[in-house]
């Protein structure tokens, strides 16, 4: 891929990532968010981050699958970072609009309700992996090191899916499409290493 | 911005005969039309206009002591665009969109169970069975958020006495319109239908508990549950069951539609109690629908702020049991 289109992609990249928090932006400022402007804040920034965490975990496996994409690490680390920023959002409407920066308030909803426990885990988990993305992180820790504590993702995103079922209505089944490719995204890690350690296997013999 | 939208324009300023041979007229009527749809709506509705029609017919009403003072009213476009209906879909958007088809009119309520006469009422001779009144009350969703709602109804207590409960009655069960041909939205979730809701006898006579025929003084939009519904604003609004077909008058107390779907999150009573939370959020503050995000939040009333008129009916009750 020549520098031209690198540059194209990720300045699409960079409005696309950018394009939610505009939308509600300029929702709030206008005040055309709906009738219940909170609940679309909180649903939107939640979604927008399960939809970048989903797409960062697609890189590698598609990077696996078909050799000529493997460019597509290039864009890993942007749409991680894009995810926890969706993901603090995320956890700022909580704060901000549901508990009013109330810390007692806080506290009780991480101990008594199960999705906001869940939830303020996976933030958690996310945290450390933004703090070390920086190419001298990766540096500092090693690559080795580097890529077991970015294992964490993994968690991350099952803490977020299990957060989105927990909080809906009983018997709503809107979180089931993203389940669904979250689950093949996860599975398809330990498929393909089987796969890609046999024809190691099958070209050494 | 006139070209984008014309759905938002009377069609009568665009296609009339008149306007189309006088251009001046023409570019007149335009111009007002415009303002109007300016004036009436917010940039949103012009961006995304809404399509249902208002229900219209208005109703000869009379004022009411029985109103709530002092609060902003939710907007009739709030009202009738953000619904819990789940027989026409269960996202708040779609009973606007699917409760079109509700037939309401011919419309019956059969009165059955513990009365002396069995019988069936018109919805015409419940029309005129009382003075309609106005009524503002606070509408609070076991959800966490709330409306301000100005019904058009008299108390149930009236028809109630028109139906002549024998005294073994001991509670009253309401039951929606069911038709799964009309409602094809019904598997979207695993409720048991028809829908139906219940209330103790004392509760149900209490004069705050309304049978509602319309709100901002005009007949209900089918989504709110045309053409006759209960209102019990000191309870969670899955209580007040919409588009009722009969009331049933029992010894026993009756089986609930969410209190079947799953007891330990809503009981028969589900007053509004901000000390008693929902098992999965607070019931301690609510969102109210219509205001800007940073406006929305507000302290959650106990009994919706009714205290005064029916916290008497739970003397010595435990209310963190009988949630």
């Amino acid at each position: 891929m020549n520098r031209t289109t690198l540059v194209l992609l990720k300045t699409l990249t960079w409005i696309a990532c950018l394009a939610p928090v505009a939308w509600l932006v300029y929702g709030a400022v206008t005040n055309s968010l709906g009738p219940d402007p909170t609940a679309a804040i909180t649903f939107a920034t939640g979604l927008t981050t399960l939809r970048l965490l989903t797409l960062s975990l697609a890189i590698t496996p598609l990077r696996q699958l078909f050799p000529r994409l493997s460019w597509l690490i290039k864009f890993r680390r942007l749409l991680g970072l894009f995810a926890f920023f969706y993901a603090t959002l995320h956890l700022m409407t909580w704060v901000a609009l549901y508990t009013a920066f109330d810390v007692n308030a806080m506290n009780s909803d991480i101990v008594k309700r199960r999705f906001i426990t869940v939830g303020v885990l996976a933030w958690l988990l996310l945290f450390p992996l933004t703090a070390t993305s920086t190419n001298w992180a990766i540096r500092k820790l090693g690559g080795k090191r580097w890529n077991r504590l970015h294992k964490l993702v993994y968690f991350a995103a099952v803490c977020s899916i299990v957060h989105y079922w927990w909080q809906v209505k009983t018997g709503v089944l809107t979180p089931l499409p993203m389940t669904v490719v979250l689950t093949v995204l996860l599975a398809a890690r330990p498929v393909l290493a089987v796969w890609k350690r046999r024809r190691v296997a099958v070209a050494a013999a | 911005m006139l070209i984008g939208k014309p759905s938002d324009l009377p069609s009568s300023a665009i296609t009339s005969k008149d306007q189309y041979l006088n251009r001046r007229r023409f570019l007149r009527g335009a111009a007002a039309a415009g303002a109007a749809a300016l004036g009436a709506s917010r940039v949103a509705d012009i961006l995304s206009p809404r399509t249902a029609a208002r229900a219209g017919t208005k109703l000869q009403t009379v004022k009411s002591p029985l109103t709530t003072t002092g609060e902003q009213l939710t907007s009739y476009d709030d009202i009738t665009h953000y619904n819990n209906f789940y027989e026409f879909g269960v996202d708040k958007g779609d009973p606007v969109k699917n409760a079109g088809i509700l037939p309401t009119r011919p419309w019956t309520v059969r009165v059955e169970g513990l009365v002396k006469q069995p019988k069936t009422f018109d919805i015409e001779t419940l029309l005129k069975l009382r003075p309609l009144e106005d009524r503002i009350y606070r509408h609070r969703c076991v959800e966490a958020w709330s409306m301000v709602i100005p019904w058009v109804g008299y108390s149930l207590s009236e028809f109630i006495g028109q139906c002549e409960p024998l005294s073994k009655a001991k509670y009253v069960q309401f039951l929606s319109y069911y038709d799964k041909h009309v409602e094809k939205w019904t598997n979207e979730s695993s409720i048991f239908w028809p829908y139906t809701e219940g209330l103790r006898m004392d509760e149900a006579m209490n004069p705050l508990a309304l049978l509602t025929f319309g709100l901002y003084g005009e007949v209900l939009p089918n989504q709110d549950g045309a053409p006759v519904r209960i209102v019990v604003p000191w309870k969670y609004g899955f209580k007040s069951a919409k588009s009722i077909v009969a009331v049933r008058f029992l010894e026993k107390q009756p089986p609930t539609t969410w209190s079947q779907q799953n007891a330990q999150e809503y009981g028969f009573y589900s007053n509004v109690n901000p000390s008693v939370d929902h098992p999965r959020w607070s019931q301690k503050t609510e969102r109210r629908i219509g205001q800007p995000f940073y406006a929305q939040r507000r302290m959650t009333l106990m009994f919706n702020g009714y205290a005064d008129q029916v916290a008497g009916l739970y003397k010595g009750m435990d209310l963190r049991a009988n949630y």
